[in-house]
Formats: structure tokens, C-alpha cells, sequence
């Protein structure tokens, strides 16, 4: 059924359609809207039998959701930010279990400076932590990758974090075909977990495992998330027939046929660069975009016959690791065959600044014509950052950065980008 | 060789080997009918006291819920000396997570019961005093504030033992730990008003919080039964000696917690919905210099000369808990 | 900067005012009235963490394809003002064409809000001020313009009807409110096509 609401409300719809048994709930913007929809939902009774749980930090949000799936529930949170960091540890032993928790994650940029706008620095941060991460691009995405996400988390008994940009998605109103209960049930079988604590057969879990099995314990969780990238293609093949519309797989591809130079990127961003990249086509570039659904597992061999005949690639991407530049760049060169001189980087969006077609279309004529630095900082202030440079050569005492930083810039909230 | 005299119990004292009761009124751990829930072949120390309590609790818990148990653990002692892969000692479903999470880890399991309507099967979330009353605190209080269907029993033996003896927030004054050594103008552990999490757990209003030592297997057994009949939030406390921290003979741990209480240091009592409703009186009253001596992380009260100033102060502290509490007979 | 020549078929709307005056609501409500109409529609805020009464940006797009672009509306087709206090404050004319429509809740004229420089070269039928807040509060009783300023929209630009702007305000209020705040935008949209009346009504109140 077609309806126009916010992706936030989508998700919950959608989750609710997965028949989730146990909700943990902590508020963090821009993920707010989400559990409280599933919140009333459960209140109301259309959702039963459910248990909505407010807890006092996600550290419980993401524990009682470890509980919970430990003892045979389906279990769903949400979170972002800084409450993704501050549910680290769980966020870990949920995977080292093994215990098919479902998580979205509203992406936020991380403090300090504090700052409540989209990037992807939280979700990054948890990019080796054992989950299996799936990035949507549209509402309609983020919707379709939760049902997706409950099946591949049950059948791997590995966690699913799905990640949808915050604010951008979580926030924006537009079109959603909302699926059926009968679909959903058709594509999603009950849950049948692979351990589970029941008086009747009684197994300890989470018991400390010295150097002699460690290793093998953590390979053969590689091993399941190798297993997920079989999996996923046929899931999502199996998805567009069942449901009519291509969403999920590992990744997508958009105008690649006779690409030249390759856009590559995760999320929200992607309709923006598609958007460039029509524009671009129109004068005569050879350009298309690779969008990546599945993060992690890492689509190696995947993106590297996607970026075969990729003679430049540039990855625009809404985090980055301080001191080393590209995340996603850094993983993308594991899987490129041609030169890594060729991989260039755009960092993008940090914090929420406005990605706009003018400035990515310039960053991606200058790849094509070899005129691109390796790194770029998409639209930065460079004035304002040699301002804060000189102030601390010229002073010891030069205070704190991101005010002195501010004050410089002159921003106003009211301002418009 | 040495040999240990043997002893023949009587009627009517506290200790484990009561077989002249009438049979209903025999302790879980005096009958054949005990679950074992703790198997041996564990690795605790010798004297352990905590491994005591978590035998005596759990076996009581299963017994008075027919073996319907699921246990949550904290990581700790414990945790580490009770599942040493690929062996476990337990024999009930039971799931350690986290250090800090235990409460929240049991409130998902009862979450889980209660949408599958099985609430027949009860859920016990365990942790030493570190997992409990510092890293775990927030989960713990979460828990009660929401009256999640979970008892919380914490295994208190004052300090972080599984690390090698630093202190924690329940550690005791002028006791001596790793991270509190007995050196300078103020030896041993700070005095200051502690964190009392009975008392914290009562002003949580949740239906049931008791106190309990080891010593006192009977009164033990008693409130984990009572605690079941209840639903909701529920706190067990239990003192439990560490003859590695407490730097005590393996053979005193029951005369430790015993003296414990005897002395008021650690008052053993029993709430309902925020308001004592029982205490175990003294029978003994001893001098805290009793309790105390034993113990080499109070060695420094003792030698080379007598801290008197302090030993007042922790005395001051029992006699304060026996006013409070009532402990003795007649009062 | 000239991107695509589809875009002739994209209407941008860029909507301003405060903290509490409904802003993002209003854009929802434009894009559920545009949905009903069987186009794409996208809405969303500026993404603050507005308290009431600081100023407010939201944005909705309209297609008749599927609308992939996600950056903020820089070049609208359409502003719509449910402040005029914000013409001092915030930049709510920028990125605006010559020939765009401005829609301004106010019971002065634009001259008389200082802006007959800034109007010269607009066409007069896209010039639109509105009593919205006078209006809201005559049938709903509260100071609250979102809805009736649609109904201005709706009848300035033609882009979606009435009808559909009522349907959009039902989804998104109680039956009670948003029957009034349907009476009011109905105002809206007679006082905009019928600008003599709106004249009247003016001085009516």
C-alpha cells in the first residue's frame, strides 16, 4: 500500500510487520520517532504480543535486548550517535554470541563538538564489531532492509545493524509502498533460534574462552558473515519477486555500463549523486555510481568485478578515520584491481553540512581530469581552518576550538546551509 | 597430619549438615533433593564464599521454583571460576554478557518469558559487589525503578577479587586493597558513608530486599524463598568472605561472616515494599577488634601498634547499624 | 547552475517561520497533499533542534518522477512565510528567483513591509500576502497559520487542489481541528482568488 509519511514512522511500520516480541527503547535524535511509533503501537495493542521496555541508557537498551534474544524473543532497538557508542560493549557481545538482534541506527555524527546532524561516524565506528551493516539510500530502502534484516540476522544467529541517515531519511516525508502482514509473514518465518536458555535443556552461555578455542570462536564468526554474502543476492532476488521492487542485495549499480570513472557511496547520498551524475552524463561523461547496501560483510569479490573497467574511483563517504583519511576508500582499495593512485576520496556531509550537486559534481570532474587531490574535504572552510592554525601558533592559550572556531565562521542557527 | 575434630550438630544451630530437623524443615543444601545448580569440579578457591552463596541461593531458588530458573551473571569471580571452557558448572540455563549489564540482561529474559507466557520460569541475575553496587549500578537501578520480574543477588565480598583486590564502592573503611594500601598517615580503604545499596534498593520501593551472610545458611535459604513469592524487583545482598582479599584462613569464611553480623558490622535484615519488616538479632555481641583481627587487610589496625582512633571509628559504624537496625535481643 | 532539463517538472517550496507555528507540519502536509494527487513528493526539516519560537526552515518537493536529490532546496520555486517578523532575521528570500512565488502571512501589503524594491520584477499573481494568522484565528480559534497558508498556496500556484490540501490537513489533525483549519484554508484559498474579498475581509476584521 502506497503512503506518504516519515521514514521514521516507515521503520516502525515495518519492524512492526516483523512481529518483534521485545522493543528496548532510550531517546537519542534523530531516532526518536521511530520507537515511538513501535511504543504506541505496543501500548495500543495493535502490536501483541510485545514487550515495549524504556530503559535507562542503550548500554540496557542494547542488554536487555541481548537478554531478551537470549532467551528465544525476537528483539529490536534503535539508536545513534552517541548512544551507539555508548552501547559499545553490548553492541560487541550481541555479536559474539551470535544473537540475531535487529538495530537501527539513525546516523549522527559523534562529539565533541557535539552536534545532533547526519554523518556516518557512528556507525563506522562499529564497522568491525561483528554485525553485519546494511546502509539504505531511500525511506523505501530502509523499510524494505528491516524485514530483510530479521531473516538474515535468525538464519546467520548474527546481529543486523541497518543503517538510514539521520534526519535526511529518519525525518523526510515521501512515498513508501508499506507492505502486507501476509507478505511479510510469507518472506519472514518465526523465529527458531540456534541456542537459547530453557529450563528444560539447560546451556550456559558467554563462558570465558582462553587462547586455546579464542581463535576459532572469532573465525568462525567470519565465517557466517562470509556466509551472509551467498546469502544476501538470493534474499534480495527472492525480496523483488515476493514484493515487486529491488531492495537490499549487496550493493547497487547505476549508470556503470560504460563508466570510465566510478562513484562510489553509501546511503542517503547516493540520490544526490545520482542526480550529479545524470547531469554529468548529459555533457558527456563517463561516469556511474556504485552504491553499497552491505557494508559489512565487505562485498570483495563483488565490487571487484563491479570495478573492473573503472579506470577512476571516487568514494564519497560521510565519516572518516582521523589520521588516515577514507574509511570506505580504505576498504574499497582492498577491492580494486587497477592502480590505488586511482582511488580518490571525498569526505562528505560531515556533521550534517549540506551535500550539494554543484560541489559534487566539481570534485568528480576533477578525478576524471587527474587534477583531484587523493583526499578532499568536500566544501571545506580552508580560511577558517588556517585562522585556528595561526591563532594557536601565535598563542599557547588559545582556547577552546570549536568555539574560537564559531566565533570565526560567524554561523547563526537561523542560517539556511 | 592434622586432623580436623568432628562435630555433631545440634538442633537449633545454623550450619549445613542439619539432619535431626523433621524433614520440611531441613535446609535445600541438607537434602538429597538439592539441584546442584553450582556443581563441583568449579574453580573457586578454597573457603570461597561466594561460591558458597551462590550454591546455597541458586539451589534455593530452584527448589522453590521446580527447577524453573534461568540465572544471568555479571562477569567476576564467579563467572570466570564457574565456567572454565569448555566446562560449566552449572546446571541451570545461565548466560554471563557483561560486567556492567546483568540486570538489564535478566529484565530481557523476563521480557522474553513474559511475551511467550511462560512466567512460570523465574529469572535470577547474580554479580559480585563491583558488577553490583559500581559498573552495574545504573543497569541495577533501571531494573528496579521499572519492577522487572528479576531477583538481583549480590555476592558482596568487598572489593574487585577477580582483578587481584582493588577497591570498589562497597570495599569497607581502612581495609586494605590494591588500590587502597595500607601505607601513609591514613592506611587502608577512606571512610565515608558507603554506598549502601539495601538501602538504595529500598528507596526504590521494590517489594523485597534482604540482607544475608553465608554463616546463616537457614535464614539464607529463607529469603530467596520468600523473595520468590513475590513478583516484581527483588534484592538479595549477601555478605560472602574472601579469604584472598580478606586475607583470612580458607577455614574461617563461615566465622567471618558470622562475626560480621555478630558485630554489627553487617546487619542482617529484611524489607518489604521499603520498610524493614525483619532482623536477625545478635545472639553474641562481639567487639569489631574480633572480626577485624583475622583479617590481614586490616593487619596495619593491629600492628605495630593499635589504630585505636580507627578501630573506635569502625566501631562507632556497628554500633550505629545496631541502633538502626535493632539488632540486639532486647532491643 | 543548470543540472538537469527534467527539472522543469521539480517544484521546490521552502517554508519559514517559528518554532511552534507547525513549519515542518506544513511541509508534511504539502507533501501528503501532493502524494494524494498521485505525484512524488518530498518533505523535510532543517534538521535544528528548534525550541519555540526560533526560526524554522522546512522544504517539500514536488515531481512527477521519483525525487532522488538530497540537498537542502537552495533555489525554491516557492517560499512560503508564516512570520514576517523573520524578513529582519533570516534570509528567507534567498537562492529566489525572479518570477518565483512568495506567499506571506501578513495583513499589510509588501510595500508596507518594505519589500517594493525587492518585488519589482515578480510577476503580480505571484505575490501573494495573506491575514493567515487573522484567518486561523477566526475559524480555529488559535494563532496557528500552516494550513491556511496551503490554502493560499493551493490557490496561488494551482499546483494541488483544495480538496487534496483538506485531506492532507485531516491525515495530520483531530477531526474537530482539522475540519476548522479546512474552513480556514478554504478562506485562504477564496481570499487569494478573489483578492477584492480578501480586501474586505481585511477590513472586515
Amino acid at each position: 500500500m502506497l503512503k506518504q509519511i516519515e521514514g521514521s514512522h516507515a521503520v516502525a511500520e515495518a519492524v512492526a510487520l516483523c512481529r518483534p516480541e521485545v522493543i528496548c527503547a532510550y531517546p537519542i535524535s534523530p531516532q526518536t520517532h521511530i520507537v515511538e511509533g513501535l511504543g504506541e503501537m505496543v501500548k495500543a495493542g495493535e502490536l501483541s504480543p510485545c514487550e515495549f521496555i524504556n530503559v535507562e541508557s542503550e548500554f540496557a537498551a542494547m542488554s536487555v535486548a541481548i537478554g531478551a534474544s537470549a532467551a528465544g524473543a525476537r528483539a529490536y532497538t534503535a539508536t545513534a550517535s552517541q548512544g551507539l557508542l555508548f552501547m559499545t560493549e553490548a553492541v560487541f557481545n550481541a555479536a559474539g554470541m551470535g544473537l540475531p538482534i535487529v538495530m537501527t541506527v539513525a546516523n549522527r555524527a559523534i562529539g565533541a563538538p557535539i552536534n545532533i546532524w547526519n554523518d556516518h561516524t557512528d556507525s563506522m565506528s562499529q564497522r568491525d564489531c561483528g554485525w553485519i551493516q546494511l546502509f539504505a539510500e531511500t525511506n523505501q530502502e530502509a523499510l524494505d532492509l528491516h524485514i530483510q534484516a530479521f531473516r538474515l540476522a535468525e538464519e546467520l544467529s548474527l546481529p543486523v545493524m541497518v543503517c538510514m541517515d539521520g534526519f535526511i531519511l529518519t525525518h523526510a516525508y515521501e512515498r513508501v509502498d508499506m507492505p502486507t502482514q501476509e507478505q511479510v509473514d510469507a518472506f519472514l518465518p518465526p523465529f527458531e533460534p540456534r541456542q537459547v536458555l530453557d529450563p528444560q535443556d539447560p546451556v550456559s552461555m558467554g563462558a570465558m574462552v582462553g587462547p586455546e578455542a579464542f581463535t576459532e570462536v572469532r573465525y568462525l564468526a567470519h565465517v557466517k558473515q562470509m556466509q551472509a554474502l551467498d546469502l544476501i543476492p538470493g534474499w534480495a532476488e527472492e525480496f523483488r519477486k515476493a514484493f515487486g521492487r529491488d531492495s537490499g542485495g549487496l550493493m547497487h549499480q547505476y549508470r556503470m555500463e560504460d563508466a570510465d570513472t566510478v562513484v562510489v557511496a553509501l546511503g542517503s547520498v547516493l540520490g544526490t549523486i545520482k542526480d550529479t551524475v545524470d547531469g554529468l552524463r548529459e555533457k558527456g561523461h563517463r561516469i556511474g555510481v556504485l552504491g553499497i547496501t552491505c557494508f559489512r560483510p565487505w562485498p570483495t569479490s563483488a565490487l571487484r568485478a563491479a570495478l573492473e573497467r573503472a579506470r577512476k574511483v571516487s568514494v564519497v563517504e560521510k565519516a572518516f578515520g582521523v589520521g588516515l583519511g577514507g574509511i570506505v576508500s580504505a576498504n574499497v582499495r582492498t577491492s580494486y584491481s587497477g592502480s590505488l593512485d586511482d582511488v580518490f576520496t571525498v569526505i562528505a556531509g560531515l556533521g550534517g553540512r549540506p551535500i550539494t550537486r554543484e560541489s559534487l559534481a566539481r570534485a568528480f570532474t576533477e578525478v576524471e581530469q587527474g587534477t583531484s587531490a587523493p583526499l578532499v574535504f568536500l566544501d571545506l572552510n580552508r580560511a577558517a581552518v588556517d585562522r585556528a592554525l595561526a591563532r594557536e601558533r601565535e598563542s599557547r592559550r588559545s582556547g577552546p576550538i570549536a568555539e574560537a572556531l564559531l566565533r570565526d565562521v560567524g554561523l547563526v542557527t537561523a542560517q539556511l546551509r | 597430619m592434622s586432623f580436623q575434630p568432628v562435630k555433631f550438630y545440634q538442633t537449633g544451630t545454623f550450619t549445613v549438615g542439619n539432619r535431626l530437623l523433621p524433614d520440611g524443615e531441613r535446609s535445600v543444601q541438607s537434602t538429597v533433593r538439592r539441584h546442584n545448580s553450582l556443581n563441583s569440579g568449579h574453580r573457586a578457591c578454597q573457603g570461597c564464599g561466594e561460591a558458597l552463596g551462590a550454591r546455597y541461593a541458586i539451589d534455593a531458588a530452584m527448589e522453590v521454583t521446580g527447577g524453573q530458573l534461568i540465572a544471568a551473571n555479571a562477569t567476576g569471580c564467579l563467572e570466570v571460576f564457574s565456567t572454565p571452557y569448555p566446562e560449566t558448572s552449572w546446571q541451570v540455563p545461565w548466560i554471563h554478557s557483561l560486567f556492567g549489564n546483568t540486570a538489564a540482561v535478566a529484565t530481557g529474559i523476563a521480557a522474553a518469558l513474559r511475551v511467550k507466557g511462560r512466567e512460570d520460569v523465574r529469572v535470577v541475575a547474580q554479580g559480585g559487589d563491583g558488577g553490583t553496587t559500581d559498573i552495574g549500578f545504573g543497569c541495577l537501578s533501571g531494573m528496579f525503578e521499572r519492577n522487572d520480574d528479576v531477583l538481583y543477588i549480590c555476592y558482596d565480598n568487598g572489593a574487585y577479587m577477580n582483578t587481584g583486590v582493588q577497591r570498589s564502592s562497597a570495599t569497607p573503611p581502612a581495609a586494605r586493597t590494591a588500590t587502597t594500601a595500607a601505607v601513609g598517615s591514613t592506611p587502608g580503604n577512606t571512610f565515608g558513608q558507603g554506598k549502601d545499596l539495601p538501602a538504595i534498593a529500598m528507596a526504590h520501593g521494590i517489594p523485597y530486599v534482604a540482607t544475608a551472610t553465608v554463616s546463616e545458611l537457614r535464614d539464607l535459604e529463607a529469603k530467596v524463598r520468600r523473595a520468590m513469592e513475590f513478583r516484581g524487583a527483588r534484592y538479595l545482598h549477601i555478605l560472602v568472605p574472601c579469604p584472598l582479599g580478606w586475607g583470612h584462613d580458607s577455614s574461617l569464611t563461615i566465622r567471618m561472616a558470622r562475626l560480621a553480623h555478630e558485630s554489627g558490622i553487617f546487619p542482617v535484615f529484611e524489607a518489604e515494599n521499603g520498610e524493614v519488616t525483619g532482623v536477625a538479632k545478635i545472639r553474641r555481641q562481639v567487639p569489631v577488634e574480633e572480626y577485624l583481627k583475622p583479617q590481614k587487610r586490616y593487619a596495619h589496625l593491629f600492628s605495630p601498634r593499635p589504630n585505636e582512633d580507627v578501630i573506635r571509628r569502625i566501631q562507632a559504624q556497628a554500633d550505629r547499624n545496631i541502633r538502626r537496625y535493632r539488632l540486639l535481643q532486647d532491643s | 547552475m543548470a543540472v538537469l532539463e527534467e527539472e522543469a517538472r521539480l517544484f521546490q517550496i521552502r517554508i519559514h517561520g517559528r518554532g511552534g507555528q507547525g513549519v515542518v507540519t506544513a511541509a508534511e502536509m504539502l507533501s501528503v497533499a501532493a502524494f494524494l494527487e498521485g505525484r512524488h513528493a518530498q518533505a523535510f526539516p532543517s534538521f535544528g533542534s528548534e525550541r519555540t519560537g526560533a526560526p524554522v526552515v522546512a522544504y517539500c518537493r514536488l515531481d512527477d518522477r521519483e525525487i532522488r536529490l538530497r540537498e537542502p532546496i537552495l533555489e525554491p520555486d516557492a517560499v512560503i512565510i508564516q512570520d514576517p517578523t523573520l524578513l529582519h532575521q533570516v534570509d528567507v528570500f534567498g537562492g529566489l528567483a525572479k518570477g518565483a512565488y512568495i506567499i506571506i502571512n501578513t495583513s499589510r501589503s509588501f510595500a508596507d513591509l518594505g519589500l517594493a524594491d525587492f518585488i519589482r520584477d515578480f510577476p503580480a499573481d505571484r505575490l501573494v500576502a495573506v491575514p493567515a494568522t487573522e484567518i486561523a484565528m477566526k475559524h480555529v480559534g488559535r494563532p496557528l497559520p500552516n494550513a491556511v497558508l496551503l490554502g493560499a498556496f493551493a490557490a496561488a500556484t494551482g499546483l494541488i487542489s483544495l480538496e487534496s490540501v483538506g485531506k492532507a490537513i485531516r491525515e495530520k489533525f483531530p477531526a474537530k481541528v482539522a475540519e476548522a483549519n479546512i474552513r480556514a484554508a478554504a478562506d485562504a484559498f477564496e481570499n487569494v482568488r478573489h483578492p477584492a474579498g480578501a480586501t474586505e475581509h481585511a477590513q472586515a476584521d
